[in-house]
C-alpha cells in the first residue's frame, strides 16, 4: 500500500460520506467550540455534553477536507459514553499518533486508529487533529 | 518545443521538483545565492556605522541595491524604503499615512480580489479612524473593471488600496487609468505589486502611483526583504512607525529627531545579505528580460490551458490569467485532499485560500488549488502536471469523492 492508500482508508471515506452525530444543538448544557483554519478553509464545531464526569453526547458540524470531516465524525462516535478522563487520554494518544510521536499503544483508539496514515503527511496533521483539539478544549 | 536555457541557473530544480508555486515564492538563481553567501562569508558587518573596509563595502552594496531597485521601477533612490516584505510595506503605509490622514466619513476603496495584506491593514485603519471600507464590485469573471471603479469612487474616497495583479486570478488591474481617476478625486493610491513586479515592467512614474509595494522573494531574491516605493513628498511628511538605531538623527534625554526618508523608516539592522541578494536578482531579471520571460511563460501557459480545456474532472476559475496563475479544483475533491496527491508526485502547488478569502467567497468556494507558470518551468513540467491531474481525478473518483 502506498502512502496515499494508507491515508485514504475505506473507513475514513465512509465517515466522510456519512458523518455521524452531525448537526448542532441549541442547548446551553452543551459546551461548544468552533475552530476555523483560515489557511485551508476548514470550519469545525464540536459540541460536548458532560454529565457526572461522563461524555454523554457529542455533536459536530464540519466542512473541509475528507480527513478533517471524517476525523470529527469518528471522534464523535468513539467519545460518547466515555469518562472525561478516559476521553482526554484517548485525545492525547491520538494526537501523538498523527504527529508521529511516541504514543501509548495500550490505549484502544478503535476506529480512530485508521488515521495513523496521516503521520506520513505532515501537511495534513492539522486536518486530522482540528476536531480533536476542539473537543479537548470543550472538556477543560 | 524550445529548450529552457535558464533552468540550469536554479539549483533547486535538480531534484525532480516540478515547481508551480512561484506566486508564493520564486526559486533563487545561483547568482543571488552567491551574493548572499559573499556577504555572509566575506563582508559580515553592519552598514552605515563601521569605519573599516567590510562595513564600507557592505554599505556601498546596500545603497547600490537601493539604486538598482529605483532604476528598475523608474523611481528616485530616496523614494525606495526597504522593509521585510510587501506585507510590511503596506502596513507601513496604513499605520503611518493611513492612521494619520483618515477621519470619520472618509472612505477606503478596495476590492474582494485583494490579498489579506492589502486589505486587513486598511480594516485596521478604518477601525482606528472611523473611515469606511468600500468595495469595487467585481465583474462576473472576478476582474476589477474601470467602469465599476468609476461608479464606486467618490469625493469621500481618500485611499484606494488595490492590487496590480491578483494573487489568485492573475488578472492585471487597469492601474494607470484607475490612478488617474483616483487623483482627480484627490485620493491616494496604494498598490500591492507583489504579483506584478516579476512579470511585467513597472514604471511608477508613468503609473503615477503614490505607493507601490513588492517583495524580493517573489522576484528571484531572498526572503526577508521588501520594498516600499512612495512619492518623495508623501514619504517625507510621514512619521516612522519603528524607532531605534540608525533612524535617529539626534537623541536627547526627553526628545529625539529622525533622519530623512528612507533611512527614517529603516530602524535597526536591516537584512543586509538579502538586500545585496536582491540586487543580483534584479540584474538576473534584466539579463533574461521581462519581455522574454513573458513570451516564454505565455507560450507555456497557453500549452497548459489547451490541455486543461480537454480535461473533464477539473474546474478552472480563471481561463484568461494575465500573469499565468491558474486556480482550480478537482471536481468534488476538497483542495487539501487533492494537494496530497500532487505533493506525493513532487509537484509543488498551493492549496487553501491563498490569503485571499474574499475572492473565494466571491467564487462561492471554500478553497482552491493554485499554480503559477514561471520561466523556469518546462513543457515537461506541464506534461507531468496534467498527467498527474488525470491520475488524481481517477484516484479520487475511485475512492468515492
Amino acid at each position: 500500500m502506498n502512502n496515499l492508500d494508507h491515508l485514504y482508508r475505506e473507513i475514513i471515506m465512509e465517515h466522510y460520506k456519512n458523518p455521524r452525530n452531525k448537526g448542532l444543538v441549541t442547548n446551553d448544557d452543551y459546551k461548544s467550540n468552533r475552530i476555523k483554519n483560515p489557511s485551508c478553509g476548514d470550519d469545525i464545531t464540536i459540541q460536548v455534553l458532560v454529565e457526572d464526569g461522563m461524555v454523554k453526547d457529542v455533536k459536530q458540524e464540519a466542512s473541509g477536507c475528507s480527513i478533517s470531516v471524517a476525523s470529527a465524525s469518528v471522534l464523535s462516535e468513539i467519545m460518547i459514553g466515555r469518562s472525561v478522563e478516559e476521553a482526554k487520554k484517548i485525545v492525547d494518544t491520538y494526537i501523538n499518533m498523527v504527529t508521529n510521536k511516541e504514543f501509548d499503544e495500550s490505549v484502544d483508539l478503535e476506529e480512530a486508529a485508521v488515521f495513523s496514515g496521516v503521520k506520513k503527511f505532515p501537511a495534513r496533521i492539522k486536518c486530522a487533529s482540528i476536531a480533536w483539539v476542539a473537543f479537548k478544549d470543550s472538556l477543560e | 518545443m524550445k529548450e529552457n536555457p535558464w533552468i540550469k541557473d536554479f539549483p533547486q530544480l535538480n531534484n525532480h521538483l516540478h515547481y508551480f508555486d512561484s506566486a508564493a515564492t520564486s526559486l533563487k538563481p545561483v547568482s543571488v545565492i552567491e551574493q548572499v553567501n559573499y556577504y555572509n562569508q566575506e563582508l559580515s558587518s553592519n552598514i552605515h556605522r563601521g569605519m573599516y573596509y567590510e562595513s564600507q563595502k557592505a554599505t556601498e552594496l546596500y545603497e547600490e541595491a537601493r539604486e538598482s531597485v529605483a532604476n528598475f521601477i523608474n523611481a528616485q533612490s530616496n523614494e525606495i524604503v526597504f522593509t521585510r516584505g510587501t506585507t510590511a510595506s503596506l502596513n507601513l503605509v496604513a499605520r503611518s499615512f493611513g492612521v494619520n490622514h483618515l477621519n470619520q466619513g472618509d472612505e477606503i476603496l478596495t476590492s474582494e480580489l485583494e490579498h489579506h495584506s492589502s486589505l486587513i491593514p486598511w480594516q485596521y485603519v478604518a477601525n482606528k479612524t472611523g473611515a469606511k471600507i468600500k468595495y469595487i464590485p467585481l465583474s462576473d469573471q472576478g476582474r476589477i473593471a474601470l467602469d465599476a471603479f468609476k461608479a464606486t469612487i467618490s469625493k469621500a474616497t481618500k485611499v484606494v488600496a488595490i492590487n496590480h495583479v491578483s494573487n489568485v486570478m492573475g488578472y492585471l488591474t487597469p492601474l494607470k487609468e484607475i490612478i488617474a481617476i483616483a487623483h482627480e478625486y484627490g485620493a491616494v493610491v496604494v498598490v500591492d505589486g507583489a504579483q506584478a513586479i516579476q512579470h511585467i515592467p513597472v514604471d511608477v512614474k508613468s503609473l503615477d502611483a503614490d505607493f507601490y509595494a513588492f517583495s524580493g522573494h517573489k522576484m528571484l531574491g531572498p526572503t526577508g526583504i521588501g520594498i516600499l516605493y512612495g512619492k518623495d513628498d508623501l514619504l517625507s511628511e510621514m512619521e516612522p512607525i519603528e524607532f531605534g538605531g540608525d533612524m535617529a538623527l539626534d537623541v536627547m534625554k526627553t526628545q529625539f529627531s529622525w533622519k530623512e526618508s528612507p533611512i527614517k523608516f529603516e530602524a535597526g539592522t536591516m537584512p543586509i545579505a538579502s538586500v545585496i541578494g536582491l540586487k543580483a536578482a534584479i540584474e538576473y531579471l534584466k539579463n533574461v528580460g521581462l519581455d522574454n520571460i513573458h513570451q516564454y511563460t505565455k507560450d507555456l501557459y497557453d500549452y497548459l490551458i489547451k490541455k486543461l480545456n480537454e480535461l473533464d474532472g477539473i474546474e478552472l476559475y480563471n481561463h484568461h490569467s494575465d500573469t499565468f496563475i491558474f486556480t482550480f479544483n478537482l471536481k468534488n475533491v476538497p483542495s487539501h485532499d487533492a494537494i496530497s496527491y500532487f505533493s506525493e508526485k513532487h509537484i509543488a502547488l498551493r492549496a487553501g485560500q491563498h490569503c485571499a478569502k474574499l475572492i473565494h467567497d466571491f467564487l462561492n468556494i471554500n478553497a482552491s488549488l493554485r499554480g503559477t507558470i514561471y520561466f523556469y518551468n518546462t513543457y515537461k513540467d506541464v506534461d507531468v502536471l496534467v498527467d498527474t491531474m488525470k491520475e488524481a481525478i481517477d484516484y479520487f473518483k475511485k475512492l468515492g469523492f
